[in-house]
């Protein structure tokens, strides 16, 4: 209930500041809400903002899945990670919106292919270079005792290493929203981040200003549901945290 | 009947600049079934030695041989109890889970699992803390654990490195008395590492003293002290008051760095 405060009074106060405006850019908050029901229609859930999500979360998923079976390898074989190194450190450096030309001359503007991958080469990232760092911090003894009792060590590492691979997909997710309208801003197609530069081009201000709070809204609906799944999985590692404060 | 053979054992480590002489030769043979202390300085290398028969460190030369079969990586049917023990269990996992991990890689079926983990926890006086996670308990208990674990594990070959070093007197009298009882019940060969001078004489059958670094044996020292023991009548015996005085005696020499002529080979 405290955390419902603060957003109440800020649009509140959006809603006193913008009373009565009549800057074109700037309408006031009524006309943009009145504008929510002509714009937020059947045809623009199905065609805009799901195809959106889902190809935030497929680019997403297979950024997690990458990051961390290459995660995994490179922190284990320092040899193989030796030799990686420099590429790695070059294709980090290269925002993907710059990649986008290039992966629309393989994949084309307009399927969902460019956008995928454009989405997952900017989420691989955090995931993998926070993998590698968690693999390679895995403590020794639990190493050694994994190997002397015969266990598997993937069942050691992937779990020691889960809080950094959390923190990597955290990082993921933020990119992955900000791509995913990026992804969209190349040619004329449909989806969230589309209809967000559609309306602005068209003057159509309130229906432009109904996407931002819709890109907003998905963002806290994306992060909070990460956390309730962060908390679930690694209750362990908050727990642990926890006691060795309090002992 | 030899099971562990250690032949001319020797382990420099060498790092960046920097070379430590950790051990520099022991030989010695272990029984089937045998208990054997060893004691020595710290810093002689006794978890090094433990680490290189539990084929988890490479030895500069010499050679551990298990069973007829030169030791190179962990071999099978060997449980170790490291002595950091917090950091040898799992804090994602529950107590429960960390002893039945080693199972299920086994290959155990989870009634069976289930059962050996309960009777090794019962048997280190935890059975009601299955459910907890390492972190939710203290140190004392979290070695135990460990014990625990390596117990459930049903050795041949049982290595411990200090592990009572973090309980209390009274549980520690118990869980001497506790390793006594699992050695003669399921016929395990145990090489246990202690500080303790009492400790290892009321344990073996044969005390090991290291020497200061780098290493050998300053003596191998058997125990003929009579195989009922309990804590009570052992340790007010006139024998045992004389083998400890004797491991005391040869402990302190080893600290003030006393070496034999020629390594002792058993
Ligand atoms: N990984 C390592 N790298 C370099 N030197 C090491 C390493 N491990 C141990 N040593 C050195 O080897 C020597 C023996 O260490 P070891 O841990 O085997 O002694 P210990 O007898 O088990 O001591 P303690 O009784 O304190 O546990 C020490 O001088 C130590 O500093
Ligand atoms: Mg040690």
């Amino acid at each position: 209930m405290k955390r419902i405060g603060l957003p109440v009074v800020l649009v509140a106060l959006w809603w006193a500041a913008s009373a009565g405006s009549t800057s074109f850019f700037w309408p006031p908050l009524p006309a943009i809400v009145a504008a929510v029901p002509s714009t937020w229609t059947g045809d623009f859930w199905l065609h805009d903002v799901v195809p959106s999500v889902v190809r935030l979360l497929i680019g997403f998923f297979l950024a997690l899945f990458l990051g961390v079976a290459a995660g995994v390898a490179l922190g284990t074989f320092r040899t193989v990670f030796f030799m990686a190194e420099p590429v790695l450190e070059f294709f980090r450096a290269l925002p993907p919106p710059v990649l986008i030309p290039i992966i629309a001359l393989v994949a084309g503007y307009t399927g969902w292919t460019a956008k995928v991958v454009t989405i997952t080469l900017g989420c691989l990232w955090p995931v993998l270079l926070n993998t590698i760092e968690g693999v390679r911090s895995v403590d020794e003894v639990a190493r050694e005792t994994a190997r002397s009792y015969h266990i598997a060590p993937l069942k050691v590492i992937v779990p020691s290493a889960g809080p950094r691979i959390a923190t990597g997909a955290r990082q993921a997710l933020s990119v992955g929203v900000i791509l995913m309208v990026i992804s969209e801003l190349f040619g004329a197609n449909r989806g969230l981040g589309a209809a967000v530069v559609q309306f602005q081009r068209g003057f159509a201000v309130p229906q432009m200003w109904t996407g931002i709070i819709l890109l907003g809204l998905l963002g806290v609906a994306l992060s909070g549901l990460f956390q309730l799944v962060e908390r679930h999985t690694l209750a362990w590692y908050h727990g642990w945290r926890r006691a060795e404060r309090e002992g | 009947m030899i099971t562990l053979d250690v032949a001319g054992l020797a382990k420099t480590y060498t790092g960046p600049g920097r070379s430590v002489e950790a051990v520099r030769d022991l030989t010695f043979q272990v029984r089937r079934g045998e208990l054997v202390c060893i004691v020595g300085p710290s810093g002689a290398g006794k978890t090094t030695l433990l680490r290189c028969i539990a084929g988890l460190l490479p030895a500069t030369s010499g050679t551990v041989t298990l069973e007829g079969a030169t030791v190179t990586g962990p071999p099978p049917g060997m449980a170790v109890v490291f002595q950091d023990y917090g950091r040898s269990l799992f804090p994602w996992l529950t107590v429960r889970g960390n002893i039945e991990l080693p199972l299920k890689e086994k290959g155990l079926a989870r009634a069976a699992r289930r059962a050996a983990c309960d009777a090794a926890l019962a048997a280190v006086g935890l059975a009601d803390s299955a459910e907890a996670h390492p972190w939710q308990l203290s140190g004392g208990m979290q070695q135990r654990v460990a014990i625990a674990r390596a117990v459930a594990y049903e050795p041949s070959v049982l290595l411990m490195d200090e592990p009572f070093a973090a309980v209390d007197a009274q549980t520690r009298a118990d869980l001497e008395d506790l390793v006594r009882t699992l050695w003669r019940d399921l016929g395990v060969t145990v090489l246990f590492v202690t500080h303790d001078i009492d400790e290892s004489v009321y344990l073996a059958q044969r005390v090991l003293v290291l020497s200061h670094r780098p290493t050998v044996i300053l003596e191998d020292v058997p125990i003929d002290l009579p195989a009922e023991r309990d804590q009570l009548t052992t340790r007010g015996s006139a024998r045992f008051t004389e083998l400890r005085a004797h491991v005391y005696e040869l402990v302190q020499l080893a600290k003030r760095g006393h070496r034999p002529e020629s390594p002792v080979r058993t």
